[in-house]
């Protein structure tokens, strides 16, 4: 497939994106509520409540920082409020998304009270949604829409149909030059040496290899029991998966045949230039895409064989089963039915178009079905505990 | 009609397309030289599950992608279904 073009948003600092939300974006815990009110008051725009915020220190800290300036950094972002109970933090989160040239404004709460600060956000919100809503899609690439990918809910479906499926879409699109990224790093226990070995140089591989060992060892100081309760899932094994092996060479299975991955990217963390990136998340869903929507992809692709049904509020979820059960009595949470597959009815090259073809779809503004759904999980990753 | 898939040709185990009742033989496919194969089976395989392409004893390492997924920990006969019953991981 030559590089399609596709209706996308061009933001200020050349990144491509294909939703144009407002964002109104606690700091922390203590502002969900101001924020939702905000949202409340101000329609078209979304709030993304979450857990985290205070107390944070350390390495902890680094990633919270990255991962809230990521989210609201994202090209699928037109504009954002940020609101935090103290002022220091609040604009250390403005600056890092000033940087982009997006418009974005900080409120904090202390020496106002709530009530004041909803009202003071509440008008920059509007002013913010009427000048999004003027912005046009203009003509772009394909290549430049960032893709991520995991899976989740997998079954043996998930090895055999769609997962290649979207392995046979991410060697086209790194044919075309585009960037994608794959990760869940426990979920390449058993296939490391494999997945070492698509590193595009040893060095990458090495690099690697250290990410994934200090992922182990992290589970091997935390474990209880040989983790069979939680990895695989009660819901793979209900699909026949039953070893964590055989579920990291069906998840092996997205990164195609022929792209090589570029780099090892941390959670939450850019990419520096295009082709396949490796992140280090958890394979736990809802982290996994909140950590790749802050990196800066703005489309995902998330093969699912039992049914699992996450959405993240800013970066679309494509999803996909080969799963014949799935596809019938779970539809509403599918995009696109790959199951032809398993019936000898489609080859795997006609899958990687037909879901290349969604991602055009999805790109030009069909809503996925996570977003119709009203999916919208925004789960920061913890470390560890706060002071 | 096809009722399991095996990924490749040294595979030790297939996958099942659709349920598959016990003492069927089934018909299958192998992906990679999409040639067909039977085997009469032992268990009810449910969509998804394995199924067992030859006989397995204690110890000895089941086969899919061409790839160790794990130990057996009680002895398969070919047809019979392969799960957390008779199959565990090699790690953690």
């Amino acid at each position: 497939m030559s590089n399609p073009k596709v209706l996308a948003y061009r933001r200020e600092n050349g990144r491509v994106g294909i939703r144009n939300h407002v964002i109104i974006l606690p700091l922390d815990d203590l502002s969900n509520s101001a924020c939702e009110k905000v949202a409340y008051n101000t329609k078209g725009c979304k709030a993304l409540p979450h857990a985290y915020g205070r107390l944070q220190f350390g390495e902890d800290l680094e990633l919270f920082f990255r991962t809230l300036i990521g989210t609201g950094a994202n090209p699928n972002v037109a504009a954002c409020v940020v609101i935090g109970i103290e002022p220091q933090w609040t604009n250390q989160v403005v600056e890092g998304i000033a940087k982009t040239g997006k418009p974005v404004t900080g409120f904090s709460i202390e020496r106002h009270g709530e009530i004041k600060t909803v009202e003071m956000a509440s008008w920059k919100a509007k002013e913010y949604m009427h000048w999004a809503s003027e912005l046009r899609r203009e003509d772009c690439d394909l290549s430049e829409i960032w893709v991520s990918t995991k899976c989740g809910e997998s079954d043996t479906t998930s090895g055999l149909a769609s997962n290649p499926t979207v392995g046979n879409a991410f060697d086209k699109l790194d044919a075309m030059g585009a960037t994608c990224s794959f990760g869940e790093t426990s979920e390449i226990t058993g296939a490391e040496l494999v997945c070492k070995e698509r590193a595009a140089t040893p060095e990458v591989g090495e690099q690697f290899m250290a990410t994934f060992n200090k992922y182990q060892d992290m589970i091997e100081r935390y474990k209880t029991d040989d983790l069979s309760g939680s990895q695989p899932t009660k819901g793979n094994i209900a699909g026949g998966l039953t070893t964590i092996e055989e579920k990291a060479f069906g998840n092996m299975q997205k990164i195609g045949k022929q792209c090589k991955y570029v780099g090892v990217l941390d959670k939450a963390e850019t990419p520096t230039g295009p082709g396949l990136w490796y992140m280090d998340t958890s394979s736990a869903a809802a982290e996994a895409v909140t950590l790749w929507a802050a990196g800066g992809f703005v489309a995902h692709f998330f093969p699912t064989g039992q049914g699992n049904i996450i959405g993240n509020p800013i970066e679309p979820v494509i999803k996909l089963t080969a799963n014949p059960r799935t596809a019938g009595d779970m539809s509403e949470h599918i995009d696109y039915d790959c199951s032809a597959i398993l019936q000898g009815e489609m080859t795997l090259d006609e899958s990687g178009d037909n879901l290349l073809d969604m991602l055009v779809r999805t790109c030009n503004g069909r809503l996925t079905a996570n977003e119709v759904l009203g999916h919208e999980e925004f789960v920061l990753t913890k470390l560890y505990e706060s002071a | 009609m096809i009722q399991f898939l095996v990924h490749e040709k040294a595979d030790s185990v297939g996958v099942a397309t659709v349920d598959v009742k016990a003492g069927e033989t089934a018909k299958g496919l192998y992906m990679d030289s999409q040639e067909p194969v039977e085997v009469k089976t032992l268990d009810d395989i449910p969509l998804g599950h394995k199924i067992a392409m030859i006989d397995h004893k204690v110890d000895e390492s089941v086969i899919k992608y061409g790839a160790d997924i794990g130990r057996i920990v009680a002895d398969i006969k070919k047809g019979g279904h392969v799960h957390t019953h008779n199959l565990k991981t090699r790690r953690w």
